[in-house]
C-alpha cells in the first residue's frame, strides 16, 4: 500500500511538472520568444552563479560534517603511512587551488558574461602565448607530485627492514588465515595440492621447518614499533588485504605471492584511548571482489605491546600438533612443549 | 545504396540523387528496423541506449535501496525479483550481479554503443559533408550486432543461476570458476559472448567511421577544419579499433579457461576442498589484456562528450573555441597516452615497483592534455555572449565535473596514494565523476544541441531545465561526500557496512546518497518521457539553423532524406568557428571568404 501510495504521489508529480512544462510553452509564445529567451537566459545565469557559491559552501560544510569520521585527524597508526598523510595534503592543497580557480572563473564567466543587449561576443581565437603557459605550469606542478609520490612509492614497496617480523596472510571464500614462523624465524613450505581437511592452507609438514610455525585464523597478533612484513597469497580467487589505518593495501593472488610491511605506531588499546571509541578495532577489509561473502570478509589486527605479544605467541600451539595431535606433547606441559619443538627444529640461525 | 562511397564528384550526384527518386521505395522494415541511413542507425543507437540506461540506472537505485537502508525490507523487491529478494530483502549473490550488470550496461551499453553509436553515426556524415557512412551496410551490422548482444546480456538476467556477478572487470579465477560464485555458471559465459557480439559492433563501427572521416569529406574540408566533435569521434574510433581485439582475446582465453579446461589465468586453485589441476596460468594476465582495453575504453566514452562540450560551448558563446589546434592536439595526445597507462589499475596487484613507477609518470602526464582543455574552454567562454540553451548547460557542467572528477585522478593516479585509496570509494566518487556523469552531461548536451535536427522537432524546455539543475546538484550531492568514505577506507563493492567497525560512520551518509539517487534517477524518466513526447508532439522547428551555428549539418533541410542534401552536398571554404568575425555574428562553413575578410 505504502509503495502503491509512492507510486501514484510520483505520478501525479510528474503529471504537474508536464502541465507546467506545456503551459509554460504557450506563455512563451504569447510573450514572443525572443523575449522569453532572454529571461530564461537571465535566470539560469543566476542560477549557475548561485551553484558555484552554494557549490563551495557545501563542499565546506561536507568536510565539517565527514573529516571526523575518516579518522583522518588522529593521523595514520602506521610510521609510513605518515609520509602518505603528508603526500595526501599535498596533493590535495595543489589540486584544492586549481579546483576552486576553474570553478570560479567557469561560473563567474558563465555568469558574467552571458548574453546581453549591448554587448558582442569578441573575436578571440588562439594565443600562443597562453597556451604555452598553461601547458608548462601544469607539466611542473605534476612533475613535483610525481616526484614526491615516487619517493614515497619507493619506500613503501621496496624491501622490508631486516628486522621485521614476518606474517603469511592467505585469504580464502572469505576469510583470513595467518601463519607465523615460530622460534626458528622460517615458513615452512607449502604446496597447494596438499591442502586436505584441517591441514587447509596446504603445509608441508616434511619440511622440518614447518613444525614450529603457528597458524591462527581471523585475528592476526602484532606488536606495536616492530616492521611488520605481511606475505600475502590467496587459494581460490584474489582477494585484497586492505589496512585503511596503516594506509596500505595489497591484492593476494592464487599461485603469485606478494608482500607489503608497516610499522604500527600505536597498539588497539592506544587507539581506544586516541579516538575515544571503545569498540575501536584495526581491520583488515578485503578490497577485491571475491564472491557473494566479499562484504563479511573482515580479518582483525590486535596491535600490542612486545609483552603482550610474546605472551600471546607462548600460548599457541604449532600446527603440526593439530594437524597431527597423537604427536603432541601433553597440553599442559608448556616447557615441554617448547623443548620439543626445539628439539624437532634445529636452529638454523 | 553501398556505391554512395563512390558519389561524391559534382556531376555523378544529379545522377545519383535521380536514382533516389526513381529505385528506393521504402517500406517500414527498410526505413525503421533494417535501415542503412545513417541517421536512422543513430536514433537507433540512441533509443536502444537509453533503454539500456533505464535498466542500467534502475539497477543502481535498487542496490542503493540495500545500501542506504540495510536494515529495511521491501515487499515490492520480492514481488519482481522473486528468490534474488527473499522476505523483500536483496541477497547478497544478486546484489553483486547488479552491481556488474550495472557497471557492464553503463561501461558498454550506453556510454560506448549509446554514445558513440549515436553521435558517430548521426554527425560524421552530415558534419564533413557526406551522404552516408563509407559503407552503409556494415553501418547496419553494427546495429544489429549490437542489438544481438544486447539481447544476450538481457537473458543472461533470466537464467537461473543469475547474470555475472564478479563486477564489470570479471577478474579471474572467480569469473572462471562456477564453484567461485552462482554469477559465474552460465550467466558468466552469455556475458562474455555478449560482449564478443559487442565488440564486433564496436569494431564494425569503428572502421567505418575512420574511413568514413578520411575519404568522404567534402570538397574543400580540409581535416584542420573539421568540427572539434569530429576530430573528437575520430580518435575515438581509433581508440576503439585498436585496443577492443584485445579485449576480444581476453574474452575468449577466458571462455576457454571456463569451458576447455586450459590454465591461462589459472594456478594454485584449492576452492570448495577441491584442489584444481591447474597450473602456471596467471591471474594478473587477464588484467593486463582486460585494462589494455579498460583504459582506452574509458576515453572512448569521455572523448565524444569533449568534442560535443567543445563545439556547443563554441556556439553557445558566439566566440570561436579557443585554440584549435591545441584542442586537436590535446585530443590527440590523450589518444596516444590512453595506450599507455593502463597499468594504473593494477598499482596494488604486487606489480613491479618500478613498472608502476612508469605508469606513474604516464598516467599523471595526461593531467597536462586535460589542463590545456579546460583552458581553452574557460578562455571561449570568457567575452562572449553566452546562451543558456539546455545543451549549453550541459556542456557547462561537464566541464564541471570534468574538473571535479579530473583533479581526483591526480591522486589515484600517484601510485603512492593509491596504495590506501584503491578499491575504495574514493575511486566510486573519481570514475562516476570523470567517466559517467560528466559523459552523460556530454551525451545530454549532445541530444538537446541536435535534437532539432534528429526529429525537427524542439524539445520541451522547461523540463529541459528541470533536468538539468536536479541532475547537476544530484550528481554533487550523490559523489562528492563519497569521497570521505574513500579517505575512511571504505571499500567498493560491499553488500554491508554495519558490522565493520572502521566504515559504519557512514551509514546516515549512505542513506542520504540513496535518497538523493532516487531523485535523480526520476528525473531521467522525466528526461525520457520528455524525449519520446517531443520527437511526435514537441514545437516544430521553423528555421534551418535555429542555433546559428557554422557547421553543415545546419545546411540540410529541415528534416533531411536519406542522402541528406536533396541538391549538391556544400562545399566548405572557412573552418567550423567563424563566429564573432569581423563582425559577423556567425560565418557558416560553406559561406566563401570575402575580400575584406582578415586573416587571422
Amino acid at each position: 500500500m505504502k509503495e502503491f501510495l509512492l507510486v501514484a504521489l510520483g505520478a501525479l508529480v510528474f503529471v504537474v511538472i508536464f502541465q507546467i512544462a506545456k503551459a509554460s510553452e504557450y506563455v512563451n509564445v504569447l510573450k514572443g520568444e525572443e523575449k522569453s529567451r532572454r529571461q530564461n537566459n537571465k535566470i539560469n545565469a543566476f542560477l549557475l552563479l548561485g551553484l558555484l557559491i552554494f557549490g563551495l559552501i557545501g563542499a565546506w560544510y561536507c568536510n565539517e560534517l565527514y573529516y571526523g569520521k575518516t579518522l583522518f585527524k588522529y593521523g595514520s597508526s602506521s610510521v609510513e603511512g605518515e609520509g602518505w598523510d603528508w603526500m595526501f595534503m599535498l596533493t590535495t592543497v595543489v589540486t584544492g587551488i586549481v579546483f576552486v580557480i576553474t570553478q570560479v572563473l567557469l561560473f563567474w564567466f558563465s555568469f558574467k558574461y552571458q548574453e546581453k543587449d549591448n554587448t558582442k561576443a569578441y573575436y578571440f581565437a588562439h594565443s600562443t602565448k597562453l597556451e604555452l603557459i598553461w601547458t608548462t605550469i601544469p607539466a611542473i606542478v605534476l612533475c613535483i607530485l610525481v616526484a614526491f609520490g615516487l619517493k614515497y612509492w619507493f619506500k613503501v614497496t621496496g624491501d622490508a627492514p631486516k628486522d621485521a617480523i614476518v606474517v603469511e596472510v592467505t585469504g580464502h571464500q572469505f576469510g583470513w588465515e595467518f601463519r607465523y614462523p615460530g622460534p626458528d624465524k622460517v615458513l615452512g613450505k607449502k604446496n597447494f595440492k596438499l591442502s586436505k581437511g584441517i591441514n587447509s592452507l596446504g603445509v608441508d609438514f616434511e619440511d622440518p621447518a614447518s613444525l614450529d610455525d603457528i597458524h591462527v585464523s581471523g585475528t592476526m597478533h602484532i606488536p606495536v614499533g616492530i616492521p611488520v612484513k605481511m606475505v600475502i597469497n590467496a587459494q581460490d580467487v584474489i582477494h585484497d588485504v586492505g589496512l585503511p589505518h596503516f594506509r596500505l593495501k595489497m591484492d593476494a593472488v592464487p599461485g603469485i605471492p606478494t608482500t607489503q610491511w608497516f610499522t604500527p605506531k600505536y597498539t588497539t588499546d592506544e587507539m581506544k584511548n586516541i579516538t575515544g571509541n571503545p569498540n575501536f578495532t584495526y581491520e583488515i577489509s578485503c578490497d577485491q571482489m571475491c564472491g557473494k561473502g566479499h562484504f563479511s570478509m573482515r580479518g582483525v589486527i590486535i596491535v600490542e605491546s612486545m609483552a603482550a605479544y610474546k605472551q600471546w605467541l607462548a600460548t599457541q600451539k604449532p600446527e603440526y600438533f593439530t594437524v597431527y595431535p597423537d604427536r603432541a606433547p601433553h597440553a599442559a606441559d608448556t616447557t615441554a612443549k617448547a623443548n620439543v619443538v626445539a628439539a624437532v627444529v634445529p636452529d638454523k640461525k | 545504396m553501398s556505391s554512395v562511397a563512390t558519389l561524391h564528384g559534382g556531376d555523378v550526384h544529379a545522377a545519383h540523387d535521380a536514382h533516389h527518386e526513381h529505385h528506393h521505395h521504402e517500406t517500414f522494415i527498410t526505413k525503421y528496423v533494417f535501415s542503412q541511413d545513417h541517421k536512422m542507425i543513430a536514433k537507433q543507437f540512441l533509443v536502444t541506449g537509453m533503454i539500456w540506461a533505464i535498466i542500467g540506472g534502475l539497477f543502481s537505485v535498487i542496490f542503493r535501496l540495500q545500501l542506504g537502508y540495510p536494515e529495511s525490507t521491501f515487499p515490492i523487491l520480492e514481488d519482481f525479483l522473486g528468490h534474488w529478494a527473499k522476505g523483500g530483502k536483496l541477497q547478497p549473490e544478486f546484489y553483486y550481479a547488479l552491481v556488474t550488470m550495472h557497471g557492464t550496461i553503463l561501461v558498454f551499453f550506453v556510454l560506448t554503443a549509446g554514445l558513440s553509436g549515436t553521435f558517430a553515426n548521426f554527425l560524421i556524415p552530415l558534419q564533413i559533408g557526406a551522404r552516408d557512412m563509407a559503407s552503409p551496410m556494415l553501418n547496419m551490422l553494427s546495429y544489429w550486432f549490437f542489438f544481438t548482444a544486447s539481447i544476450i546480456m538481457f537473458s543472461s538476467l533470466f537464467v537461473q543461476t543469475g547474470p555475472a556477478s564478479g563486477g564489470w572487470t570479471i577478474y579471474p579465477p572467480l569469473s572462471a570458476l562456477g564453484d567461485a560464485s552462482e554469477g559465474s555458471k552460465i550467466g558468466m559465459d552469455l556475458w562474455l559472448v555478449s560482449m564478443a557480439m559487442f565488440i564486433v559492433s564496436s569494431l564494425l563501427g569503428g572502421l567505418n567511421y575512420i574511413s568514413t572521416i578520411l575519404n568522404l569529406r567534402t570538397k574543400g574540408m580540409s581535416m584542420t577544419r573539421l568540427p572539434l566533435t569530429i576530430w573528437a569521434l575520430f580518435f575515438t574510433a581509433v581508440l576503439g579499433v585498436l585496443s577492443f581485439p584485445v579485449l576480444l582475446s581476453g574474452a575468449i582465453l577466458l571462455l576457454f579457461d571456463r569451458n576447455l579446461g586450459t590454465s591461462f589465468f589459472l594456478s594454485d586453485i584449492y576452492i570448495n576442498g577441491k584442489i584444481l589441476p591447474n597450473e602456471g596460468g596467471s591471474a594478473i594476465l587477464f588484467q593486463h589484456l582486460f585494462w589494455f582495453l579498460g583504459h582506452p575504453e574509458v576515453y572512448i566514452i569521455l572523448l565524444p562528450a569533449m568534442g560535443m562540450s567543445s563545439e556547443i560551448i563554441s556556439v553557445n558563446s558566439r566566440k570561436p573555441i579557443f585554440g584549435y589546434m591545441a584542442m586537436v592536439g590535446s585530443l590527440f595526445a590523450i589518444a596516444i597516452l590512453a595506450f599507455l597507462v593502463w597499468a594504473h589499475h593494477m598499482f596494488v596487484t604486487g606489480l613491479n615497483p618500478f613498472l608502476g613507477s612508469v605508469f606513474v609518470l604516464l598516467t599523471l602526464l595526461i593531467a597536462v592534455p586535460s589542463a590545456i582543455k579546460v583552458f581553452n574552454w574557460l578562455t571561449t567562454l570568457w567575452r562572449g555572449s553566452i546562451r543558456f540553451t539546455p545543451g549549453m548547460l550541459f556542456a557547462i557542467g561537464f566541464v564541471s565535473l570534468f574538473i571535479s572528477g579530473g583533479l581526483t585522478g591526480i591522486f589515484l593516479g600517484n601510485s603512492a596514494l593509491d596504495l590506501h585509496l584503491h578499491d575504495t570509494y574514493f575511486v566510486i566518487a573519481h570514475f562516476h565523476i570523470v567517466m559517467g556523469v560528466a559523459s552523460f552531461f556530454g551525451m545530454f548536451a549532445g541530444i538537446y544541441h541536435w535534437f532539432p535536427k534528429m526529429f525537427g522537432r524542439y524539445l520541451n524546455n522547461t523540463m529541459a531545465y528541470i533536468h538539468f539543475w536536479v541532475t547537476i546538484v544530484g550528481a554533487y550531492l550523490i559523489f562528492w561526500p563519497m569521497h570521505y568514505e574513500g579517505l575512511a577506507g571504505m571499500p567498493r563493492r560491499y553488500y554491508d557496512y554495519s558490522s565493520w567497525e572502521s566504515f559504519k560512520q557512514f551509514g546516515g551518509l549512505n542513506e542520504f546518497i540513496s535518497f538523493v539517487a532516487m531523485i535523480v534517477f526520476a528525473v531521467q524518466l522525466l528526461f525520457v518521457f520528455n524525449f519520446f513526447y517531443s520527437m511526435f508532439k514537441g514545437r516544430k522547428v521553423t528555421t534551418q539553423n535555429p542555433w546559428g551555428s557554422n557547421t553543415l549539418e545546419w545546411t540540410t533541410p529541415i528534416n533531411p532524406g536519406h542522402g541528406n542534401w536533396p541538391g549538391e552536398i556544400p562545399e566548405v571554404y572557412r573552418g567550423a568557428y567563424d563566429y564573432a568575425k569581423d563582425g559577423h555574428e556567425f560565418i557558416p562553413q560553406n559561406v566563401p571568404v570575402g575580400d575584406d575578410e582578415t586573416h587571422h
